[in-house]
């Protein structure tokens, strides 16, 4: 869609556009082929010279097994924390279309904690879990049960990924409900006159016609787990135990910062860009198609 | 609800109330952990009621949250709050800013490499700092702002989305409006001001309350560019109170101060909440 | 106060051409209407004069100026669109004084003027701190309408200003603007689609069609002796019936399919005497066969029959091939589907036209 009407002027439009395209060529577009550059350099221990390398970085990557430990965990997570994030918020969603009293109450009560942190809510969680002084560890313990996700890694993978679905819920919650509200009540009870009873009724007419939320969903829920749930691992545990919290995102600012392995850590960065273009085209096709709804 | 069930009703507030009280456990038991002193607290099982040490813990970690280091000095959340705040309201006010006339400029203009701007614009969606991470550090170090407010600020403020949700409010504002002005005798800047500023107002404040809080909770960024003590953000500043090795955290004061990082947005969001839905879901007229 | 005056001004879009060659003296304070189809280029025209298009080729003059390159704002005129165009987050005061106040004309000026607006508008005080959308759409007509006079213009544009109105505010609204010209004595141009505004605002009608004027002249005129098929299709309501026929060996004689033959209007029609005609007859112009007056066309078979009241219109199927006819009579006069009528018209209410080009037909001077 384009404008009719606009107006006349050579110089004004650029003045505009000016610090945007600034700030996006000076730190997005600039070191964004910094690193690829890299990710195709062999640089020495001491940074003083550099030689092109083709794609051994990522043929090293594809050789490490630590990487591709890394991959695995991050499909992992970020399919379960998408997993509870959706479906917690949709049943959830569903009985908060159902209220008449009290549901602007409810709204309220349940979407703030998308305010917090990521980080912030790992701490919360890790209150909740530590295993000396937490309530759970201690509640589960009396059953028998011992916690410690310090050296756990299957208890760090459930605590991370607890915290990042928590927080995750809000913001699903909110389009869920928008969603449902946006479907039209006679339609609901066109399908009760003819005789189909709630369940039916959901599956049959309010979940097809939830589908492009849905789907917008998975997709921002995926993008979430693989970026915004820096700060929860940071914060918890670090990538541990033993690498089992060692996403993409916490890997190459590990290799990158901590290890100071240039090469590596620029080809795990264009892996990542890969992903995230992958995943915006994915979004934009099906933005595009619920514009010709 | 087509059907009328009392005992649905009843089954339906019972679920919503177990919703609530999941999502809003953690923030009880970490209020309840910033009100004891520390030897209470380590106490197995933990307290569950509120203790007394609500004033004490609240002023240690507003004045001196972060002991001091090597050659440096505590420093508390205040301080903190307020890096936080700057750079919040920095990233909303200059994302709102830079992307608001850029999209004027694509909408009410047509000008060569109108197109490649916009494409340009496009594809800072695609590069989140996380995979640029390094690259974008060195340029950022290399013009000298680090631990810097406009090192905290400007990398963040491009931002194709808020673009791309002004292009949309400004067309669909009328033609006719244009014309109108035109005919009046407005040029393109006093439309601007004068007619797309004020029609844009519930979308400004809409995307400052998202912008806001995308502020206030960064945390990548922050911790690769801030090392000064004085500049930390509040959340970054809550993960170095945390990490203190062998030694045993001060969880109540650590819990104190989440408590601090966490209000601001929360308000915002709790206060401001029919903006925040908009904003979000682009819903609502 | 000013003339305008269009020299074959014409519009491209890319490589269609959407104005062919337009021209047109407006006198000042003169009213001047312009009609057609959707799609004829009406409104580009008239946005071309506002200075909202670009003027591919020819001048457009306001008061003896020419504008082609002027600004909008520049152009001493004054417009009222079709949606109104109001500024929603401004008052009705604060709508008509923009433009005033951009011009940087005093603040007490501005008031004067405002005012003086509202006045003639009978727009009240408490009307003018409202915002658009708590009016009704009467009264955003007429605070569009104030906001193009207190700029005090040379010339007034109205782009189809009354299409968003209900049927009997249109009428009423279309009264105060016949009303409002007059008394101001400013030039106006007017698009419109409608009929009725056509013919009763204007002292001059142009009908447009495909970018071409077909027809220029005071509305009766056009009435009653349009230059083409498609003026006397356009104008008039219900539309002219068109009839396939052929001029008589004699020239004196119209001939129908059915074997009847009309006499036609006096003068020489000679030179077209056996040639094929596409025949007009307006429904108002048929009456029920009566001696003395005319002939009869012939025999009507009633299909079905509208009974406004005043009028009744009948609609049915004449001759050998069953040609549609409508007719428009008195409202007491009753017909059922299947009824027979007689009917008959005069001869000077007989239209012409040359069946290829649509022109009209006359008489050998």
């Amino acid at each position: 869609m384009e404008k009719r009407v606009v107006f006349n002027n050579r110089v004004l439009p650029y003045l505009l556009l000016t610090p945007q395209l600034a700030v996006t060529l000076v730190f997005f577009i600039w070191p964004a082929v910094q690193a690829l550059k890299q990710s195709v350099l062999l640089e020495d221990p001491f940074g003083l010279s550099s030689q092109f390398v083709w794609f051994d970085n990522f043929i090293a990557l594809a050789e490490d097994p630590l990487y591709l430990e890394s991959l695995y965990i991050t499909a992992f997570f970020s399919g379960a924390v998408a997993l509870l994030a959706l479906t917690s918020a949709l049943y959830l969603a569903i009985q908060a279309d159902r209220v008449i009293r009290g549901a602007t109450l409810y709204k309220t009560m349940l979407i703030w904690p998308y305010a917090i942190a990521p980080a912030v809510a790992g701490i919360l969680w890790l209150l909740l879990f530590n295993p000396t002084m937490g309530l759970l560890p201690y509640a589960l313990g009396a059953m028998g049960y011992t916690w410690n996700h310090y050296t756990n890694g299957g208890q760090a993978q459930f605590l991370v990924i607890l915290a990042a679905a928590w927080r995750q819920v809000s913001y699903n919650f909110i389009f869920f409900l928008a969603g449902l509200q946006a479907i039209p009540k006679s339609l609901i009870e066109a399908a009760a006159i003819d005789g189909a009873g709630p369940a039916r009724r959901f599956w049959t007419v309010v979940f097809p016609l939830l589908a492009p939320t849905t789907f917008f969903l998975i997709v921002i829920n995926i993008i979430y787990a693989f970026f915004d749930t820096f700060g929860v691992i940071h914060a918890i545990t670090q990538g541990g135990p033993a690498g089992a919290t060692n996403i993409l995102v916490y890997k190459v600012f590990n290799d990158g910062f901590i290890g100071l392995d240039l090469g590596g850590s620029a080809a795990q960065s264009v892996v990542l860009m890969v992903i995230v273009i992958a995943l915006t085209v994915i979004q934009f096709r099906y933005i595009e198609r619920r514009v010709h709804y | 609800m087509v059907e009328n069930r009392p005992w649905l009703t009843w089954l339906t507030h019972a679920v919503l109330v177990i919703g609530v009280l999941v999502v809003a456990f953690p923030i009880y038991v970490t209020f309840v952990a910033s009100t004891h002193a520390l030897f209470d607290l380590v106490q197995v099982p933990m307290p569950l009621w509120p203790g007394d040490k609500f004033v004490d813990n609240y002023l240690q970690a507003l004045t001196a949250g972060l002991g001091e280091g090597s050659g440096t000095q505590a420093i508390g959340a205040a301080r903190m709050l307020f890096n936080s705040l700057v750079m919040a309201l920095g990233i909303a006010v200059g994302k709102i800013a830079i992307s608001i006339i850029a999209a004027f400029a694509i909408v009410y203009f047509r000008f060569p490499f109108r197109m490649t701007a916009f494409w340009l614009i496009f594809i800072t969606l695609m590069l989140p700092v996380e995979v640029r991470i390094l690259p974008t550090y060195k340029v950022v170090a290399d013009l000298g702002l680090l631990d810097t407010y406009a090192g905290l600020i400007v990398p963040l403020i491009a931002s194709a989305t808020a673009t791309f949700m002004f292009r949309q409010v400004f067309l669909a504002i009328p033609d006719e409006l244009t014309e109108a002005a035109r005919i009046d005798g407005a040029g393109p800047m006093r439309f601007f001001f004068d007619i797309v500023l004020p029609l844009s107002r519930t979308n400004i404040a809409a995307l400052f309350v998202i912008l806001f809080i995308y502020g206030w909770n960064q945390y990548l960024w922050p911790l690769i560019i801030t090392t000064d003590q004085s500049m930390l953000t509040i959340i970054i500043a809550i993960q170095r109170m945390l990490a203190v090795g062998d030694d045993q955290a001060e969880w109540q004061i650590v819990m104190a101060t989440a408590m601090l990082a966490m209000l601001p947005p929360v308000v915002v969001v709790v206060t401001m909440q029919r903006l925040f839905v908009k904003g979000l879901t682009g819903t609502e007229k | 106060m000013a003339e305008v005056n269009l020299r074959e001004v014409v519009k491209d879009y890319g490589d269609l051409r959407v104005i062919h060659g337009v021209s047109c003296d407006i006198r000042d304070g003169e009213f001047l209407v312009i009609v057609g189809p959707s799609g004829c280029g009406k409104s580009t025209l008239l946005r071309m004069i506002a200075g909202l298009e670009q003027i591919t080729g020819g001048e457009i003059a306001i008061g003896g100026r020419v504008v082609n390159e002027l600004e909008p704002a520049a152009r001493d005129i004054a417009m009222v669109f079709q949606n109104y165009a109001l500024y929603p987050h401004m008052s009705v005061y604060d709508n008509m004084a923009y433009g005033l106040r951009i011009r940087g004309l005093p603040k007490a000026e501005i008031d004067t003027r405002v005012r003086r607006a509202a006045g003639i508008l009978e727009l009240g005080e408490e009307l003018l701190r409202r915002k658009p959308r708590q009016l009704s759409g009467g009264q955003r007509q007429r605070v569009a309408m104030g906001r193009a006079i207190v700029r005090d213009p040379a010339v007034f544009l109205f782009d189809e200003p009354l299409s968003n109105l209900d049927a009997k505010l249109r009428v009423q609204m279309r009264l105060e603007i016949k009303k409002l010209q007059q008394n101001l004595g400013v030039t106006s141009i007017y698009v419109t689609h409608d009929q009725v505004e056509a013919m009763t605002l204007g002292h001059r009608l142009m009908v447009l069609n495909g970018g071409v004027v077909e027809q220029l002249g005071p509305p009766i005129a056009l009435y009653e002796r349009p230059a083409t098929r498609f003026v006397a299709g356009f104008i008039g309501s219900p539309a002219m019936n068109f009839l396939t026929a052929r001029i008589g060996a004699d020239g004196t004689t119209v001939d129908l399919p059915g074997g009847d033959r009309l006499p036609l209007p006096d003068g020489d029609f000679a030179a077209h005497a056996g040639r094929p005609v596409t025949l007009g007859i307006r429904p108002e112009h048929l009456e029920p066969a009566a001696e003395g007056i005319g002939v009869a066309v012939a025999h009507l078979t009633v299909v079905v029959t509208e009974q406004l009241g005043a009028d009744t219109l009948i609609h049915g199927h004449f001759g050998n091939d069953r040609s549609d006819l409508t007719v428009r009579l008195h409202g007491t006069v009753h017909a059922a589907a299947g009824d027979v009528l007689p009917l008959s018209v005069r001869p000077e209410h007989l239209h012409l036209f040359d069946p290829d080009s649509g022109r009209r037909l006359d008489p050998a001077a």
